[in-house]
């Protein structure tokens, strides 16, 4: 058998991919957070908390109302969103003014709070979420068993985190957006309504980790913590890619997947470290990520 | 003169000495501190629960003692469970810690109980290095540990023909252990480990150690980790088809709680070892119906029913010595059977080790099922001289010394 540095190419050739895959997961959570940080100047800690609810707004579909994991799909990234306004509205629009660190206390409150509550109700060890009949089984690829699900995965994830970096750089609803970023005052004067653009962005970019968590309920366990363990990972990501930068967290979270992948490989114990000393590193050699410009 | 002096001193003497013996429960009341995980991913097995579990052998207990009840968060973090304990010891006048489920944090916490002889009960934690090299004359080991999972499910896949290992190994003090054990049970037994793998605690993606498991051919995956960990392994080994594949997997610590969180689909079949299952007798139902209640009815864990069975001894035993210290209370308990819905003829060795009956159990399928919490079949019942570790291989100090 051909073999690679000791491993088994095969061998090699399924971690890789593997880590493709949760690198979806990881471009999918770091490009909503990339985007809010980019418009709103919000660092949103909850993040990890509203994932956490896509997922369970499935379950709670599948197991209470009977509805299946496909209409799932767009209901709970909607059903994320509109929570997601009402953060906004009611709370998060105090505090443009503010620091950003009040932005930060505030989500990572709301973010201790949402799990709390859940843990409260749902105890820790999650609920069962089966993949939808279409999706069970999987493909022999020669070098590994790919399960149906998770290629779906990656290929959800990939059509998402485009469409939306199209929205933003291609579109004139983007031009406007990148403008507000930029000069909101003059923006206004020319009779765009600069908030209700910050709501809809702060909407969809938690509908972004609503879909994310939904896309993930079939693959992990669907329980409260399930975005506390991810969400230390996607800020180590942003900051990796740079602040405010989308492609640069898309493509950031794709290779944290691959890196973290071989590390399984060749260090095992070291896998969920690794992400941070890449950040240790980046923040040394690149302080403003490997995408990011310096802001004035 | 002299003779006076003689009596004076020896009246002194003997005064002291029924002053020791007659120490009483120091401020009127009784302080139990539970310990645990209520954050994390042993919240579930240990948690509420076993604060529900201390209160109820408490209420159960009745009598005169004033018993107070309190409850903390470690975090599975060993510096914050020691402090925590020192606190409660130093500040509050805690006598008895219980629970403590996390071996690093439990070894962490036996540093400081041992310390200010204060009792130390651990249900949740598993490392036999509790009643080893670290043992500790305040403490006692009651629910399981590796040595006894290892025992009864090691042994039991490898004579059904399971007889080449790869283990995926939680990345502390407990699954070293754990896998240790396991490995040395199966290599015993005629069978052999082809490799293994580390994983960090709480890890939300298995797929990369479940390919390594899946390519180095062993017929079985060992799975020496705990709780929401070994959930996502099994969840994920379903879907990469590892089973479908030949191979088998082995829980080697399930609980109850994780076999609810996945389902019977996904579970069934699976064999472990526990310490306690609720349908067994009509005690243990008895007691589990009253536990449910409270708990949104969720059936109690080994590790919450084992919290019941040793507060209730701990009371009794403080009672009847009317004393609170910790070395005091658990010679008392050792010296006393325990006898209840956990545990027949159950029995406190030197080394801090309870023995009791184990039980060998496979989860059922779906149809098997015929009510809520349905899950186990016991396959058989490993006794407790088997089932632990043999006071002679123990290197504890007190039963070498």
């Amino acid at each position: 058998m051909q073999t690679i540095l000791g491993i088994p190419a095969p061998l090699l050739f399924g971690q890789l991919l593997i880590g493709l895959i949760n690198g979806a997961f990881y471009a999918l959570l770091s490009l909503g957070l990339a985007v809010i940080f980019g418009v709103l100047n919000v660092i949103n800690f909850a993040h990890g908390a509203l994932y956490m609810m896509g997922a369970f707004v499935g379950w709670f579909l599948l197991t209470h109302l009977g509805i299946g994991y496909w209409p799932a799909l767009v209901l709970a990234p909607l059903v994320v969103g509109a929570i997601g306004i009402v953060i906004e509205r009611t709370m998060l629009s105090r505090l443009y003014d503010l620091d950003h660190l009040y932005g930060l206390l505030l989500t990572f409150g709301l973010a201790l709070i949402i799990e709390g509550l859940f843990i409260n109700y749902y105890g820790v060890s999650g609920q069962p979420y089966a993949p939808p009949q279409a999706l069970q089984g999987g493909y022999n690829l020669g070098f590994m068993f790919l399960p149906a699900y998770r290629g779906w995965v990656i290929v959800a994830s990939l059509i998402v985190c485009f469409g939306t970096w199209l929205l933003i750089e291609r579109t004139q609803l983007g031009a406007y957006l990148r403008a507000a970023v930029e000069r909101p005052e003059l923006v206004r004067a020319f009779g765009i309504n600069v908030p209700l653009m910050m709501t809809l962005t702060y909407g969809f970019a938690v509908a972004l980790a609503g879909f994310a968590g939904i896309l993930a309920a079939p693959v992990y366990t669907v329980s409260p913590i399930m975005g506390q363990n991810l969400i230390i990972v996607v800020f180590a990501i942003v900051v990796i890619g740079g602040l405010g930068s989308i492609l640069g967290s898309i493509v950031t979270g794709l290779g944290i997947g691959l890196v973290e992948g071989l590390t399984r490989t060749f260090w095992p114990e070291a896998s969920s470290t690794v992400v941070f000393v890449i950040m240790a590193i980046v923040l040394i050699l690149r302080p403003h990520g490997l995408f990011g410009r310096p802001r004035e | 003169m002299r003779l006076t002096k003689l009596a004076l001193a020896t009246t002194a003497l003997v005064g002291l000495a029924t002053g020791a013996a007659q120490a009483e429960i120091s401020d009127g009341v009784i302080k139990i501190g539970v310990l645990n995980d209520r954050s994390g991913l042993y919240a579930d097995l240990s948690g509420e629960g076993s604060v529900v579990a201390a209160r109820m052998a408490v209420e159960d207990f009745g009598g005169d003692l004033q018993v107070e009840i309190l409850s903390a968060d470690h975090q599975n973090k060993p510096d914050v469970g020691s402090s925590i304990a020192r606190q409660w010891i130093d500040q509050d006048g805690v006598d008895l810690i219980i629970d403590v489920p996390t071996s690093s944090v439990a070894l962490a916490v036996q540093q400081v109980t041992s310390d200010t002889d204060t009792a130390f009960i651990s249900s949740g934690a598993a490392t036999t290095a509790l009643t080893n090299d670290q043992c500790a004359p305040t403490f006692v080991h009651w629910t399981y540990d590796t040595y006894a999972l290892s025992v009864g499910t090691g042994k039991a896949v490898v004579e059904q023909g399971g007889d080449s290992w790869f283990f995926l190994t939680a990345d502390y003090a407990f699954g070293h252990q754990l896998e240790a054990d396991t490995k040395r049970v199966v290599e015993e037994n005629g069978g052999q480990v082809v490799g293994q793998v580390r994983h960090p605690l709480s890890t939300t993606d298995f797929s990369s150690f479940l390919l390594q498991a899946q390519s180095s051919g062993a017929k079985v995956i060992g799975l020496a980790n705990a709780g929401g960990d070994t959930t996502n392994a099994i969840k994920q080994a379903n879907s990469f088809g590892i089973v479908q594949g030949g191979q088998q997997l082995a829980a080697l610590l399930g609980f109850i709680t994780d076999v609810h969180a996945l389902g019977l689909d996904v579970a069934q079949g699976l064999t472990l070892t526990t310490g306690f299952y609720w349908d067994r007798t009509d005690e243990s139902r008895e007691f589990s119906e009253r536990f449910g209640e409270r708990m949104n009815g969720q059936m109690p864990t080994m590790v919450h029913a084992g919290v019941y069975s040793a507060v209730a001894h701990y009371l009794k035993a403080a009672a009847e010595i009317d004393d609170d210290g910790g070395k005091a209370v658990v010679d008392q308990m050792k010296t006393v059977p325990v006898n209840d819905f956990f545990a027949e003829n159950g029995e406190i060795r030197a080394d801090g080790r309870m023995i009791h009956d184990m039980y060998l159990v496979q989860v059922k399928t779906p149809e098997e099922s015929e009510k809520p919490w349905d899950y186990y079949n016991i396959l058989a019942t490993i006794p407790a001289a088997e089932a632990f570790q043999p006071l002679e291989q123990s290197t504890c100090s007190l039963v070498t010394n």
